[in-house]
């Protein structure tokens, strides 16, 4: 699950990670007063006003209304709520948006923190998340902040450092060290960003993370570490030990039809492609995807109906498939395996004769238990399905409908 | 011979009592395959589909010898059953239970670490050694007797190369069903190792899908120590970067981890890799010298 940068960050000082301090404002009308109580704390009148959405690259997107960038520094009270109006409640397009602008509901209104003193600002990359190969947790981090990380990668790997974390003893003093020495820092700072460090890793652990992403950690004029953004994602599997965390999901920021979908216990991923398939089991239904794209079409869909196919669900997942006017047939791929094919197959002639009409064409192929009764079922129920046992003849059904 | 599993495994069945653990043991030993109790915290002393109730593995293995043992635990309880199982000395763990959350996985796995088993899984539909034992979710009768391994991070592909296969006239030795999380016990490579090591077994079918490394470090073990000719297959040449395809584990990341780049390194190191999931069948019996 992934959260806002807000979100985030109030998870994060909840185990003592420094942050930079901020207000979340979702009606323009409140951005003043919001504002003031900032102030009220942190002492200073510049702001950041950041757009609050689930995609990166927002200090150099557009808002499509305003023209407005998704993330802008105000230098003064005076000048917040015309900031906060110019983000707020528009659509802003970045370059991980897909093209389509993305509505802003909330902002943050945060505190600057890149103002004068003893030494200049710097800024460092921070991330967390686990090594596959290894199976363990690193910390991954690098001097050149405030960059896309992807870019240092390929432009200057040797500026990007990993630390390896040992899961029996978890993060220990001298790993934090390297970090903060490697970053080059001394006296104050050095001992900030061991802090910063070990509060990070805790925060890692405790909130059961999969992934976060500090870009950048600051160094500020007068040495203090503190994470100005954050990119936080959650391990789903692990929300019921987080009912509060579970809590910060926002459905606003995902496709309206797989969130339906998700809800009725499938598993769906809304794809550009013009054939939706209706598979049991998510390898099976890559793999349909894939017989697609080699038929001469381009899935639809990635759709998991799960071990229990009944008419209900399949119904379910008919509706959801149809929503999308792209689709000019479906093909069904089910192995059958303690799912009975007949049974799957009586869904699907349910499914069909409740729904009335459905306007495309159906590809249905049956494979394991009882397939052939289902094949039968289907061949005689006299609706516009065609039916296929191989998967070969599925594919070539394909083929042979898109042509 | 077969691997992992055959008909003296003597099997207990974790999370024995609740449905899933009763469905799937009753098809179990449906199969035939050896199962000698069954383990639920507070129900031992208690008799279940005729066999009997242990309060802990531990106990289980003390009064029937079982080595083998299959998971149906919830997620929150599941990393606990696995490390239960290892201190009991149960030599190979079947893990089925799907969602279990990646911190417990890396626990697990320091804590299996150098000792003497081994863990199949998680989220994975088992292991089947054909006409032995079947410790697993899989419909048994797709997995006809013959001389092919498979080996799959999938449930339903697994049963549809299983398929394939056996309509192509061969059948199958043992099918290893590894799972589709981030972290799981036995890696693709292991297995493939463990069946080229198998007398009986003269083929080996490689199935994978997007996201990690676990095929392509297989590839460059079979170039080097392979025998025998493996068919190999990855799902999700037209999945989009960045989205989790159902299993955990099936996220495109870098560049390294797609499809195209996993059957480009497979290629590479000699394996036969098909680009329809709809040959793995054909191909395989092609190589072996084969007609239907």
């Amino acid at each position: 699950m992934n959260l806002h940068e807000y979100q985030g960050k109030s998870i994060l000082k909840s185990f003592g990670v420094a942050i930079q301090e901020g207000v979340v404002v979702d009606k323009v009308e409140d951005a003043v007063a919001k504002a003031k109580e900032l102030t009220a704390s942190t002492g200073t009148e510049w702001y950041v006003v950041k757009a609050q959405i689930h995609a990166g690259g927002r200090g150099k997107g557009t808002v499509e209304e305003t023209g407005s960038r998704g993330v802008v520094l105000a230098k003064g009270i005076d000048k917040v709520e015309e900031t906060v109006k110019g983000i707020l409640g528009g659509h802003l397009t970045t370059l991980q948006t897909n093209g389509v602008g993305k509505r802003v509901n909330k902002v943050l209104i945060a505190e600057d923190v890149y103002y004068p003193g003893e030494s200049e600002p710097s800024e460092f990359y921070m991330s967390v998340l686990m090594d596959r190969d290894k199976g363990r947790n690193i910390i991954m981090y690098s001097t050149e902040g405030g960059m896309d990380i992807e870019t240092v990668a390929e432009e200057t790997p040797h500026l990007i450092f990993k630390e390896e974390v040992d899961p029996r003893v978890g993060l220990q003093g001298f790993q934090a060290r390297k970090i903060a020495f490697n970053l080059g820092l001394s006296g104050k700072a050095f001992k900030e960003m061991t802090k910063f460090v070990a509060a990070l890793y805790a925060a890692y652990e405790g909130c059961d993370a999969s992934m976060f992403e500090i870009n950048p950690v600051l160094k500020t004029s007068d040495d203090k570490i503190i994470a100005v953004d954050s990119k936080v994602t959650l391990d789903d599997n692990a929300l019921f030990r987080h009912k509060d965390y579970a809590e910060m999901r926002d459905k606003t920021e995902e496709d309206p039809t797989e969130v339906e979908a998700g809800e009725a216990g499938l598993n769906f991923v809304k794809l550009d492609g013009n054939v939706g398939c209706m598979v049991n089991g998510a390898g099976l239904a890559m793999a349909t995807m894939d017989i697609i794209k080699m038929s001469g079409g381009n899935p639809a869909n990635f759709l998991d109906v799960g071990g229990t196919a009944d008419a209900e669900r399949v119904e379910k997942a008919f509706q959801i498939i149809l929503k999308d006017e792209n689709v000019k047939a479906i093909l069904i791929n089910i192995f059958g395996g303690i799912v009975r094919c007949d049974r799957v197959a009586q869904g699907v002639v349910d499914a069909y004769k409740n729904m009335g009409n459905i306007p495309v064409p159906i590809i249905v192929r049956l494979q394991g238990t009882n397939a052939v009764e289902a094949k039968k079922l289907i061949d005689d129920s006299g609706l516009n399905v065609h039916s296929a046992v191989q998967l070969q003849e599925a594919a070539d059904l394909v083929k042979e409908i898109l042509a | 011979m077969s691997v992992l599993v055959n008909k003296d495994s003597k099997v207990i069945v974790q999370g024995f009592t609740g449905s899933e653990g009763t469905f799937h043991a009753g098809q179990m030993i449906e199969y035939g395959t050896n199962v000698v109790g069954g383990v639920t915290p507070g129900k031992g002393g208690q008799t279940h589909l005729d066999k009997p109730v242990f309060n802990t593995v531990a106990a289980a293995v003390e009064e029937t010898g079982a080595d083998v043992s299959i998971i149906f635990v919830p997620p929150a309880f599941a990393a606990d059953a696995i490390m239960e199982a290892a201190n009991a000395g149960i030599k190979v763990i079947v893990c089925i239970t799907e969602g279990i959350p990646v911190k417990d996985m890396i626990y697990v796995q320091e804590y299996l670490n150098g000792m003497d088993c081994t863990l199949i899984g998680p989220n994975c539909p088992g292991v089947i050694t054909a006409g032995e034992a079947k410790v697993g979710i899989m419909p048994g009768f797709v997995f006809k007797t013959g001389k092919v391994g498979i080996v799959s991070k999938s449930g339903t592909l697994t049963y549809e190369a299983a398929d394939q296969v056996a309509k192509a006239g061969l059948g199958i030795t043992t099918a290893i069903g590894i799972g589709g999380d981030p972290i799981i016990g036995t890696t693709t490579k292991e297995a493939v190792e463990l069946l080229m090591n198998d007398p009986e077994t003269e083929g080996i079918v490689m199935i994978g899908e997007i996201g990690g490394n676990l095929e392509a470090n297989a590839a460059k073990w079979i170039k080097e120590n392979g025998t025998k000719p493996v068919v190999g297959f990855i799902a999700g040449e037209t999945a989009p970067k960045g989205r989790t395809m159902g299993h955990a584990g099936a996220i495109v990341g870098g560049a390294d981890d797609t499809a195209e780049a996993k059957k480009r390194i497979m290629r590479e190191c000699g394996i036969h890799v098909v680009d329809s999931p709809a040959h793995i069948g054909q191909k395989m019996a092609e190589v072996l010298g084969v007609t239907a």
